[in-house]
Parts: C-alpha cells; structure tokens; sequence
C-alpha cells in the first residue's frame, strides 16, 4: 500500500471499458463535432486567412494548420475529458466510489480515467485524419502515424488535466486552467505561425513548458512528411518524460485526494 | 502494469464455521486531528446480521469504509474473511456487497447496463452477468424497469437498484450503510424482507442505521457508537434488558410525582415536560405515582432501543 509509485492494474481498463459504454451510447454527439469543426477551421483560417498568408517556410498556409488542428483537437479531447468529465464523474456522480467498492483500486480507477482521456484523443484525431485527407492538406502514408501518437500524446494532456483535476476544490477552479493554460497554448506553440517569429525567450519558454508546442512539431513533421531528426525525437523525447512522470503523478494526487 | 496476486486467503473464510468474518481490534482512524474511530474492538460472525447505531458523526461511516477497504486505519488490526484489510483490498472487495449511504449509480447508464458494469469490475463473465442481473432485477421487483435511465427511477427503486448491484457478485458479507434512508413504509419494509431473506441465504450482513425500530427488528446483534467508542454490545433485546429495563413508567414530571419517585428511590430521568422512570418493578412504580402522586397521567410502555441510544448518548442534537 505505501508504495512510492501508485501501481495501477489491467482492471483500469474496466474503467477504460465504462467510458467507451458510456461514449458511444451518445455517439452522434461524440462525433459530429469532430468532424464539422476542422472544416470549419480549415475554411475559415486554412483558406480564408491562407489567402493573405500564402505560404510559410514555402508551405501552403493550409497545410501549415492542419497539424496544429490536428494537434488541438488531442489536447482538447483529452484535457477536457480528464478535468470536467472527470470531475463531474468523480464529485458529482460519485462513480469512482462506486468503482472501488469493487477490486478495482483508486490506480485502477484513476489509470481506466488517462487511458480513456488518450482513447478519445485517439478516436478524435482519427475521424479529423479522413476529414483532412479529403481536403488533401495532409501527406500520406506518413500521416497515418499520427494516428498512434495521438494516443501518447491524449495521455499526455489527460496526465495534466488529472493532475488539476486532483488539486481542484470545485468543477469552477478548473476554469483556471482551461483559460490559463490551454488558451494561450494554443495560440502560442506554433500552431497559427511558427514559434520563430516570438522573441527568443517566449521560444525558449514554449519548448520548455508547453506540452502543445512539442505535439504540433512532431504532427506537423508527420502530416508534411518532413522529418528533421533532432526536432522530431527531442520533441518525442520531451512528450514521453513528461507524460510518464505526470502519469504517475496524477494518480499520486488523486489517491492523495480521495483515500482518506 | 501487473495483476496483484491473491495468495489464498479465501480458505480461513471457507474452514471452520467459528472463524469471524470480520474482527477488529483496537480500531483507530484519524482525520488529521479528529479522532474520528478511538479503538474499537468488535467481530462479526458468519451468518450475523450485525447493526452499528450512533448518533451523527459517531464514527459508524467511518468503520463502514475501513471494513470496505477504501480507507485504511490509522492504527489497530481489521481482517475481513480472515484477511488484512491494508494487504488484501482486492481479495476482500472480492467477495463484498456494499450498499453506500449516498446513491451512486451510474446516471449514463439504464439499470441493467448498471448492474452489467459492476459485474465487469468483477470480471463476471457478459452471460453469467445477463443472467445475475436478470435474476436481481426480479428479486428486487424492478424487471420491468430494466432498461430505463436511472435518472426516471424513484428514490426507493434507487436504493432496491444500489442493494441489486451490491449482490452481483454474490457476496459473502453485505455492507449497508444507512439501506433504507429517506424510504416510504412499503420500501422500507420491501428492504427489511429482502435483507431478512439474505440472511437466511447465509449471507453475513453489517448494517448502520438511524432507525432504532428497524435495528431491533433485524439485528442479531448490534453496537451503539458516540463519538468513535462502542458503548455497548449486544442483542438487542438484552441491550433493553439491561440498560432501559423491560418497562419504563412514564409520567407528566410534576413536582409531585418527582418527590414520589425520589421517595421510592427509583432511577429517573426528566425531558421536556415528561420524566421517564426505570425500575424492576414498574407496574408498580405506576399504580403508586398513580394513587399517591396525583399525576396528570402515566402509562407503562414497553421498553426499547431507543430509550437506550438517548441514555447512553444523551438527548443533545448532532451535527
């Protein structure tokens, strides 16, 4: 029990298994919207916005976005999956006391929570792929690994929103977050323009500490098919430590939270 | 991620029918600095229904979720089926039903999908668990409202629903916290047949209740609680016996009648406008009071658990 690393076992994906039931019980609501909305963006900033832009680095705007979109919508799904939903399902709900009334433990419970957080990254950033393959602003076959790290980096961003989640006194502290953090990371980390335009120090500090920059260098070097070594493993390098750590962290913080 | 191993603990539940289901001993849980649980020793057998009574914050909840395993004591020895609770949560849970006092359902779900996802939580295969919930379903009269969201069930087919989860994995021991809170006449009585029903099953039930009638029905044997001590064990009849007397005389606490019972040097005590007096001879107490003591008026009543809780808990309100 006294651990120093929470260990989590396969029973977490009971949990992981709860959240799918539950998520395609509405699947219409689940997935129109990630279908309707990077048409939306790709229209209105892709061809719209792309028109005065033309190109960057000499690619077309369009495809220029279309990885950072790619890139939000695995932050999005997961990080709000794993704070509001969460939240809802762990305080209001009271879910996650009727889980470890059974084996499963709060690792168990909290683990089935970050794998289903990465799972909808995953499924989100999947349905996105087809919609922009069908614009074609994405190269293939080197997008469909995409695919794959979606779900590392859904993990990551579930990792984060869980570790708010457990130091949260209410569902409105978590507004914290979602506006102080998400928001400016997603306008600053490369997504609209490239990180090189900032001053040096605001690049320096995007590297550093926001996860999001790292996740759109390493899209968007698969979508364009362009792969510089040194960026695309540092930034793979980065986005494992960071979600392995805060893997274990956020399940130490809930535990804290919960196990009284 | 690894699967913790049971190493057998099951067998000291299985040998032997004087091995307790639970004991406990020199039981402590602290909340930071409340002392919520101050050493409490207790064992429930196979087969009991056991009650825990207690004024609000008397620490029954509390010992209701160490024995559940979700939170561990902060000192003193708890086994369940023979197991420690700090080392064996899974293997315990295993084989425990819990009823909390707080309803929660999963509100995504209808209350068969309910109970099919707790059945997976305990790795029931999907045919074994159709056929459990099904089986449920009917015992607890709720088959026609199988697949309705839980949001449109009543509070009562709430709580039948939460007691039908806690029995999908067939549990050897039954933990309920407050079962029938906020539930009509009929539910409750609907509650008190099925428990009663279990029991005759051989199931092994631990209960916390606020509703002293409903302990003295069902209990076989039960133990009040304020603040984190037990105060008394016992059956529930013998717990009247010995702490309220068979029958209790009561009577308007005239200045009169107080001077009478004071005279015949009986135990008493005033609430409110009423004095209740305790006595092995309370016919008698009452046709003195009644010839001598010019009461407004007295009865003889039947002593209860109730009369007990409030004298060995006091008559001050908890929050």
């Amino acid at each position: 029990m006294s651990l120093p690393v929470p260990v989590p076992t396969r029973r977490a994906w009971k949990v992981w298994q709860r959240n799918r039931d539950s998520f395609f019980k509405t699947y219409l609501v689940n997935f129109l919207p990630p279908f309707i909305e990077p048409v939306l963006y790709l229209l209105a900033l892709g061809y719209g916005l792309g028109m005065f832009v033309g190109e960057i680095d000499g690619i077309p705007y369009v495809s220029f976005v279309a990885p950072a979109l790619l890139a939000i919508s695995m932050m999005n799904s997961s990080f709000f999956e794993c704070t509001y939903s969460s939240f809802v399902r762990m305080y209001y709900q009271k879910v996650y006391d009727a889980m470890v009334a059974t084996p499963l433990s709060i690792e168990d419970v909290i683990a089935g929570e970050l794998l289903w957080g990465a799972t909808r990254s995953l499924i989100y950033t999947t349905a996105m792929l087809v919609v922009l393959a069908a614009f074609g602003v994405v190269a293939l076959p080197s997008s469909l690994l995409v695919i794959p790290f979606s779900f590392l980096a859904g993990l990551l961003f579930s990792s984060i929103a869980m570790c708010f989640t457990a130091i949260s006194p209410s569902i409105d502290t978590l507004n914290y977050p979602a506006f102080l953090f998400i928001t400016p990371m997603f306008l600053f980390s490369g997504t609209f323009f490239p990180l090189s335009v900032l001053p040096q120090p605001i690049q320096f500090f995007a590297l550093a500490f926001l996860p999001l920059a790292h996740v759109v260098a390493v899209t968007r070097s698969l979508t364009l098919a362009s792969i510089s070594p040194p960026v695309f493993l540092s930034s793979l390098a980065w986005i494992g430590v960071v979600c392995a750590v805060l893997f274990f962290v956020s399940i130490h913080l809930m535990k804290k939270r919960l196990v009284v | 991620m690894q699967e913790i191993q049971a190493d057998g603990g099951m067998e000291t539940a299985e040998s032997g029918r004087q091995t307790p289901i639970i004991e406990a001993q020199n039981l402590v849980k602290d909340y930071r600095s409340l002392r919520a649980v101050n050493t409490i020793s207790f064992s429930v057998m196979p087969g009991e229904l056991f009650g825990f009574l207690g004024p609000n914050g008397a620490g029954k909840t509390t010992t209701m979720r160490m024995i559940q395993c979700v939170s561990p004591p902060t000192a003193g020895d708890l086994s369940v089926f023979g197991m420690d609770v700090r080392r064996h949560p899974a293997e315990i849970k295993r084989w425990l039903g819990v009823v909390p006092q707080e309803t929660n359902l999963d509100p995504d779900f209808s209350c068969r999908e309910n109970l099919l996802v707790h059945a997976r939580y305990f790795d029931i295969p999907p045919d074994e668990a159709r056929a459990r919930a099904d089986r449920l379903l009917d015992f607890m009269q709720l088959l026609e409202k199988a697949d309705v969201p839980i949001g449109d069930l009543s509070g009562g087919m709430k709580r039948r629903l939460i007691l039908a989860r806690a029995l999908i994995n067939d549990p050897r021991l039954l933990v309920l916290d407050e079962p029938t809170i906020g539930l009509d006449p009929q539910a409750r009585h609907l509650m008190w047949e099925k428990l009663k029903a279990l029991q005759s099953r051989g199931n092994t039930i631990l209960l916390t209740t606020h509703y002293l009638e409903e302990a003295e029905r069902l209990c076989d044997r039960l133990v009040i609680m304020d603040a984190g001590r037990i105060l008394v064990e016992g059956r529930p009849s013998e717990i009247v016996r010995s702490y309220a007397g068979e029958e209790i005389v009561e009577s308007e606490s005239t200045p009169q009648v107080l001077a009478c019972l004071r005279e015949m040097g009986c135990r008493f005590e005033v609430y409110g406008d009423m004095v209740q007096a305790f006595s092995d001879r309370p016919r008698e107490v009452a046709r003195r009071i009644l010839e001598t003591c010019n009461p407004g008026r007295v009865f003889v009543r039947r002593g209860t658990l109730e009369d007990v809780f409030l004298r060995l808990t006091g008559r001050d309100l908890r929050e």
